[in-house]
This record gives structure tokens, sequence and C-alpha cells, in this order.
């Protein structure tokens, strides 16, 4: 009994830690989608790009832990910002497909330069000593990097939700969330907004790219590996909606782990399943405002 | 998008409309040591000809149409590999039933559905297929491939031979019997419903078409060709592997339709010859600048290309025709 409930605990604990990764990475994208309508599948490339940013600020100039981080936030936003005014914003007003294609082309390009300049094997991450080892916790020991993890995400989404739900700039994002053509008529431009939200979408999954760099592995693969994972927490999520990512993030995290520890031999059988029933009884997603 | 071809048009068949058949017959004869490369290339025209009929013409985005293709090569595969069922017709249809059955169950499913949801239903169900050929590994060979398969003359009489003479002709044959299957449909005013499902949807449903139907049976007929496709590959390569499955599978077929031109019947044509020919001569040199240039080439054709070669090709030609 003690050791399954110390699995349980264990299995919960690395769940939320690698729910709350997937939900930094994926909620640029649940912003993006709703607020532009633009399907960026390319999203994932962002993450890939934080997380080589974070291993090679660390790896070759040597740079603090924490001051790497926020450098892969940083330049993925910027260099995300550039990609807004000159590629993307030439095809908000095109079709699906369009969009599709553009950002599968982006991916092969992810995956190609990161190939070309890392190579094909997996980078590790260099932790400085303090996220080393265990943290004693409620009479358990825990991975200090997981518990660092969480608590910065943690912070991350509280400060996100506060500036969504409590700023005036969250407030214009949600009014062109809900109608994008009224927010432009009340004087809201929403030209500046669309750059400045995709950059903070996309800084943000640079930033969760490189937190979680050791728990997804940075490899040039990465965004089309893990685009279904990413894109299952924003269509089981929801839309435009900040919460259901959130919820989904976390399901998704704790039963992928679930399942990889009491069943590896399913894999990502159930995920998919689950996906697929949760998609038919909510076309919308959890908590979509439409689909 | 399409003006030229379509319910409506001349449906004789036009004289440069036996062009493809003419080249792939001089290729065989011209190019015997290409045969292999030939027939693969035959294999994917049959794959995207059965991909631009939905999303070309009835204008349903899917990321998983791998699932077909691969579930149509399983089935040939394990059949042969594992059941010593040889004979290649039988193992055709049966690829082209199993297909058609998933498409038809998938697709009741994910056409009640569009968008983003659609998009993740299509990828999930190919990315659940990949899942279970991947774990079960004592039918599918798991990640090792299935190897094994022995397929026997075609009607007892022409055998599979070493310089794939035989499987090119057999690949020839049924291409040509999935383009005429796929001509009919697009010519018929079925094909024209499609058309106007994907044009405007709710003026369709306002003049009495029974558009999820359409839909639905649109999508099961592109399964079967597609399933058709995935047992051709297994009986010419007589191995198949997982990466059948995979969504890369999906996304190169995408490319290279989008490559030859979507909506336009011979984009599936143009398209996989000139990507797998490039992709022989250049690929296997730079792989990964390959890759780049994949990226790149339909960055640019989404931003200023969008008809692809053909439409292209089209643009040119009636810029010299106004300027005579």
């Amino acid at each position: 009994m003690e050791a399954f409930l110390s699995s349980l605990v264990s299995v919960a604990f690395h769940g939320i830690a690698y729910g709350m990764i997937l939900y930094v990475i994926s909620v640029g994208l649940s912003v993006t989608m709703g607020l532009m309508g633009f399907v960026n599948l390319a999203h994932g490339a962002f993450a890939m790009a934080g997380g080589y940013i974070l291993t090679s600020a660390i790896s070759r100039f040597g740079l603090p832990f924490p001051l790497a981080l926020a450098l892969a936030f940083i330049a993925v936003a910027a260099a995300s910002m550039l990609l807004e005014r000159w590629l993307y914003s030439r095809l908000y007003d095109a079709g699906e497909l369009e969009q599709v294609l553009f950002t599968i082309g982006l991916i092969f390009m992810a995956v190609a330069a990161a190939q070309v300049i890392f190579g094909m094997l997996q980078r590790p991450v260099l932790l400085p000593d303090y996220l080393k080892g265990q943290v004693p916790l409620f009479g358990r020991d825990f991975p200090a990097y997981r518990v660092f993890l969480i608590c910065v995400s943690s912070a991350m989404i509280a400060a996100l939700w506060f500036g969504v739900e409590r700023t005036l700039w969250g407030a214009m994002v949600r009014a062109a969330v809900d109608n994008r053509a009224m927010a432009q008529s009340i004087g809201i431009n929403t030209r500046r907004l669309f750059t400045l939200t995709f950059a903070l979408g996309s800084g943000l999954a640079g930033l969760g790219g490189a937190l979680g760099a050791e728990i997804i592995a940075i490899e040039p693969s990465y965004p089309f590996a893990h685009l279904p994972y990413f894109l299952i927490v924003v269509s089981v999520g929801g839309l435009g909606s900040l919460r259901g990512p959130f919820a989904a993030a976390l399901l998704i995290g704790v039963s992928d782990t679930a399942c990889k520890y009491w069943l590896p031999q399913f894999g990502a059988f159930f995920i998919y399943v689950a996906t697929i029933v949760l998609l038919l009884w909510r076309p919308a997603g959890l908590f979509g405002k439409r689909s | 998008m399409i003006r030229s071809i379509g319910y409506g048009a001349d449906p004789r068949v036009r004289i440069i409309e036996w062009l493809p058949w003419v080249a792939a017959i001089a290729a065989f004869f011209l190019l015997p040591e290409y045969l292999s490369l030939g027939a693969r290339i035959l294999t994917y025209v049959l794959f995207a000809l059965s991909l631009d009929l939905i999303l070309g013409y009835a204008g349903i985005i899917t990321l998983g149409h791998s699932a077909f293709f691969g579930i149509g090569a399983y089935v040939a595969g394990i059949l042969s590999a594992k059941l010593g069922v040889t004979e290649p017709l039988l193992l055709l249809f049966a690829a082209a039933c199993a297909a058609g059955t998933l498409g038809m169950a998938t697709g009741a499913v994910i056409l009640r559905t569009h968008g983003l949801t659609q998009l993740m239903l299509t990828l999930a169900i190919a990315a659940l297929c990949l899942e279970i050929a991947h774990k079960a590994t004592p039918i599918t060979g798991g990640a090792d491939g299935l190897s094994g398969v022995t397929i026997a003359p075609i009607l007892g009489a022409f055998k599979f031979d070493m310089f794939g003479k035989t499987a090119y002709l057999w690949c020839l044959t049924l291409l040509f019997a999935g383009w005429w299957l796929t001509r009919k449909i697009i010519y018929s005013p079925f094909g024209a419903t499609l058309a106007g499902i994907r044009e405007n949807r709710v003026r369709m449903h306002a003049i009495g078409v029974p558009v999820y139907r359409r839909l639905l049976t649109v999508y099961a007929i592109s399964a079967m060709i597609a399933g058709v496709a995935g047992a051709l590959l297994a009986e010419t390569n007589q191995f198949v592997g997982l990466n059948v499955l995979g969504f890369e599978t999906s996304g190169e077929l995408m490319v290279m339709l989008i490559l030859g031109g979507v909506g336009r019947l011979y984009g599936a044509f143009v398209g996989p010859l000139v990507y797998l020919i490039a992709q022989d001569v250049l690929a296997k040199q730079f792989p990964e600048y390959w890759y780049f240039g994949i990226g790149l080439m339909l960055v640019l054709v989404v931003l200023f290309a969008r008809g692809g070669i053909l439409g292209m090709a089209d643009a040119l030609a009636a810029r010299l025709r106004n300027h005579t």
C-alpha cells in the first residue's frame, strides 16, 4: 500500500510538472488561434528555439541558468515579432489550408536549421548545482528541478492570468477575441495588439521549451514530435481561453505520465483515444467559445 | 481556383490528358534503370490523387491522410506475411475495403466538426493508428517494420521481377484506374456538389444538398484509393515500415500536392514527379538542406504561387495569349 501511495504521489508530481510545461508552451497557441484565428502549427518551433538558446547560452557562454531562461524568452519573443510582421500577417485573411501549409513549411525549415546548427543529437542541459538533488517536502523527497519548474510556471501563469483578466491590455485582448470587428471599431489598434500578443505567446513558448528542456528533450524533431500534444492541449481546452488549456494540460500531463508509468505497453494510445472522445463530446473543447 | 476542370466542362478526354500516360510508357522503354523510382512515383501519384479529391475538390483539410495509406499497406503486408495470402489483386481489394471502412468510420466522426477540431481529430486518428502499429509488434513487426511480404504473380502470369518492370506496369495500370475513377467523379454532378460545398457550404445546404452525406462518401472513396496506393507500396517494396503511418508522410504528400497544384487533378501528377525526382537527386547528398528547401518552397508557394506549378504554367500561358 505504501509503495502504491508513493508511486501515486510520484506520478502526480511528475505529471503536474509536465502539464505545467505543456501549458506554458501551448497557452500562446491558444491565444493566437483564438485572437487571430491563425492555425500556427509551427508553435513548437518557438519552444525548440527557446530550448536551444538556453542550452547554448549555458554551455557556450557560461550564462547562469535564470539569465539564460530570460534570454530564451526575450530572444524568441523578439524573433517572433519580426516573423509576425513580415510573414504571418500576410496570411491572416488567407484560408485555413494556406495557414496550415505555411506553418508546416516553417516547421520543415526550423527542423533543418536545427540539424545543421546543432546536429542530430539531443542537447543536454547543464543544470546549476542548486537545481540538482532532492528537496524534502511533507516527509518525501522531490527532485529540486521539478519543484523549481512548478514554482516558476505557477508564477508565470499567475502573472499571465492577472495580465489578461485585470489589466487594460488584457481587456483589449479579450475584447478582440470575442469580437474583432467591434474591438477595432471602438478604436483598439488590433494590428499592434496582434503583434504584441503573438510575441508574448511565442516568448512564453520559448520560455516553456527552455524550462522544460530536461523533460521534453531538445532535438531537431521537436516541433513535429510534440505538435500533437500542443494541439491537443489547445483543442481540448478550447480556443481563446486561458483556463481551459490549463485544465487540459494538467489532465494530459498527469494521464500521460500515469500511462507511461503503469501501462507502458500502450504508449500514448489512451491519450489519443481520450482526445477523440472528448472532442466528439465537446467539439469546441472543455471551455471553448467556438471551435 | 479551378475553372477548366469540373462539372459543366466538356467531359471528353482532351488530347493533352493522354500526355502523362504516353510519357509514363515512354519512360518504361527509355529509362529501364529508373523503374523502381518510377513505381514509387506512380504510387505516390495515386496517393496524391486521393488527397486532391478531398482537399482540392471537397475542401476537407486533413493532417492524417497517411492513416489510410498506412492501413492499406499494413493490411496487404500482414495478409501476405502472416496469413499467406499472396494474390496481388486480392490484397489490393482487402486493403481498399479496410481503408474504406476506416474512412467511413472516422469520416462519420470528423466530418461533423470543423476548423481546428477537425484538424486535430485527423491528426489524432493517424497518430492512434501509428501507435497501434508501433505497439502491436507480433502482428506488425513494430519499429523494425514488416518484412517477409511475398507476392504471387499477377493473374498467375506476370511475376514481380528484380528490375521492377512488372511492378512499374502494375502501378501504372492501377493509377490509370484510379485516375479514371477520380476524373469520372470530378466531372459528375456529385463532383459539382463537392466543389459547391468547398466554396459555400451554407448555400449548398440551402439548395438542398445533403452536405454531410456527400462529404462522407467522398471521404470514404478517397480513403479507399489511398489504401490501394498503400497496398501497392507494400506489394512493390515487399516491406512495410512504420513511417507509412507517420505525420511526415501526410506532410510530404501535402507538399507534393501543393507543389503540383491543388484541385487541378493533374497537380497530383506533377507534384510527386518533381518532388520524388528532386528527392532522389538531392536528398541523399544534402539531407538537411533538402528539408530546408522543402520548407522554404512551401512558404514561397503559399505566399506567391498558390496554384503550384500548374497554376504558374496557366498564368504564364494566359499572359502569352494576351500578348499575342
